[in-house]
């Protein structure tokens, strides 16, 4: 779409909750408020309605079948395959690995690639500003191989520090696994130059997207990254469901991770070869139902428009930043000028279990404590904070709600 | 007061709110901000009740044969929850809380304003509490 259609083109916000059944009902006697998108998004009625199609019209095993029904299961099944390509622009449709989402993605290629190709004295980096998962499997292939972990260090606006990173890189880094945008803070990372400075030094990049995806244009083939993973559920679609992005000829070097059916092609008990990308990755009889109805994720994507999508959460966004920032005793935690739409605060006093339950009996859904990112919170001294993240389906007033309940509890417990 | 009594009485004082759930966690975090102030020294890692997600101090002393407990938190709402077991058990003797059944937080509808990881931590501090209790009442059984 040309920039001058983006520009004209109007976000419907009315017609696009009318897609999202969950959000019309009322939590505590009050409209419910979802601002816990950044742990899970909601489903359009399309990925629901996919997920009872299939299993009401078309429920089968996949690939090896011949009846009819197995076939329409392996066509769906191979369809989101080739639209979760064109998502990220991948340039073959056999880059992508359908797995339970990023987490697994991580473990998976920590494992591979780690264990195939890390030896004692190399390096991985990592930021301050990782999820759990994205540490703690490099922390076991790091044990396991005697591989030190880096980390690029935080600055107090919550962004990464780029020259502390170009001192960490050395021949010796082999692996450097960043987010493209932070979970707790929303900041987005300048992964294109981390990518570039990386491969300077001859290291393979794993890009964690669980919190790109829904916001970000994704070009892995312009991005050169070797690794994206994306977790479906926090773009709309199913739980349970995801992918890696690897390159071709990474992916073929790399060792099976799991053993069993679909990812062979021959067996005996003296040897087994093993099948094709991107089948050598996905043994057992995958999760059918959820792929096919990841699908619509997409198609819902698309068809509002990443880039109109994410103007609408950057409003959203900076009004409820200015509006919490306003109020006594908030301190906002992110202040990145680069950010997906999630907010973390803190207030002077207030433990923010008590903000968060005294926000849901007022309907309105947030995240509170570590939101698995235990270093980071380590970093800026606190035990946690409250996250309001926002999604297409988002409102101005719903952000009202938020800092009136805010506001409330302030001048209860102050 | 019997354990059964101040139940009773806790009971009443949540059916003024009407169910209203702001209402009813407001005036837990009240329940917690009158809670008498716990001695620094108390608050030591040894004192910390396992098991609740948010922090919790919990300990106890025998005074003339009955418990006397003292706590603190460091969220409002847990506070506040600790203050109604504390008012409770408070000046019973480890015989009478050992086998006294609480009953009042279904009556007051607690389940609907602490979740799932509450109640866990809740359970974690009734059961510490009658720890307390089982501990005095062996301790002077053995010195009697």
């Amino acid at each position: 779409m040309e920039v001058a259609a983006l520009i004209h083109k109007q976000l419907d916000i009315e017609s696009i909750r009318k897609q999202f059944p969950v959000l019309h009902q009322k939590v505590n006697g009050h409209d419910l408020v979802y601002f816990d998108n950044a742990a899970t998004t909601q489903k359009p009625q399309a990925v629901i309605q996919s997920l009872v199609n299939y299993y009401s019209g078309f429920n089968a095993n996949i690939h090896r079948g011949i009846h009819t029904l197995a076939e329409k299961a392996t066509k769906s099944f191979e369809e989101t395959r080739v639209i979760a390509q064109e998502f990220i622009n991948a340039a073959h449709k056999e880059e992508i690995i359908f797995l339970r989402g990023v987490t697994e993605a991580i473990n998976l290629v920590a494992s591979t690639y780690g264990r195939a190709f890390l030896k004692e004295g190399d390096e991985i980096i990592l930021s301050g500003l990782e999820h759990h998962s994205n540490i703690v499997p490099w922390q076991l292939i790091a044990e396991e191989k005697g591989v030190r972990i880096r980390v690029i260090p935080v600055t107090p606006a919550g962004e990464l520090d780029m020259d502390a990173f170009e001192k960490l890189l050395s021949t010796k880094t082999k692996i450097v696994a960043v987010n493209h945008a932070s979970n707790s803070l929303g900041t987005i990372n300048p992964i294109q130059t981390i990518i570039d400075k990386s491969h300077q030094v001859g290291a393979v990049v794993l890009i964690d997207g669980a919190q790109a995806s829904a916001h970000i244009e994704i070009d892995v083939q312009q991005l050169d990254c070797d690794f994206y993973c994306v977790s479906g559920h926090k773009m709309y679609g199913p739980t349970g469901i995801g992918f890696l992005y690897g390159k071709k000829e990474l992916l073929e070097k790399m060792p099976p991770y799991m053993g069993g059916g679909e990812m062979i092609k021959n067996v005996t008990f003296e040897k087994t070869t093993y099948n094709d990308l991107p089948y050598k990755f996905e043994a057992g009889t995958p999760n059918i139902a959820d792929v096919v109805a990841y699908k619509e994720a997409f198609l819902f994507i698309n068809q509002v428009g990443k880039k109109v999508a994410a103007s609408h959460e950057q409003a959203l966004l900076h009004y409820a930043s200015k509006e919490l920032s306003q109020l006594k005793g908030v301190r906002l935690i992110g202040t990145a000028p680069e950010k997906v739409s999630v907010q973390s605060f803190i207030i002077e006093g207030i433990h923010p279990f008590d903000i968060g339950q005294m926000l849901d009996a007022r309907g309105v859904a947030v995240r509170t404590g570590h939101h698995c990112t235990e270093p980071l919170m380590y970093h800026f001294g606190i035990e946690g904070t409250v996250r309001a993240s926002f999604a297409v389906y988002n409102t101005k007033k719903e952000i009202d709600k938020l800092v009136e309940g805010v506001d409330r509890i302030i001048s209860f417990l102050k | 007061m019997t354990i059964g009594e101040t139940q009773e009485d806790i009971i009443r004082d949540f059916s003024i709110l009407d169910g209203d759930l702001e209402m009813s966690v407001m005036y837990l975090m009240e329940l917690g901000q009158k809670l008498p102030e716990m001695k620094a020294e108390e608050k030591i890692e040894e004192n910390v009740v396992k098991g609740c997600q948010s922090k919790v101090w919990l300990t106890a002393s025998l005074v003339h044969e009955r418990l006397f407990f003292s706590a603190d938190s460091n969220t409002a709402i847990t506070k506040g929850l600790v203050s109604m077991l504390i008012r409770i058990y408070n000046g019973h003797s480890p015989e009478e809380i050992l086998p006294s059944e609480l009953f009042f937080m279904q009556k007051i509808g607690m389940g609907r304003f602490i979740g799932t990881q509450r109640s866990n931590g809740f359970a974690a501090m009734i059961k510490q509490m009658k720890l307390y209790a089982l501990a005095y009442k062996t301790k002077s059984e053995i010195q009697a």
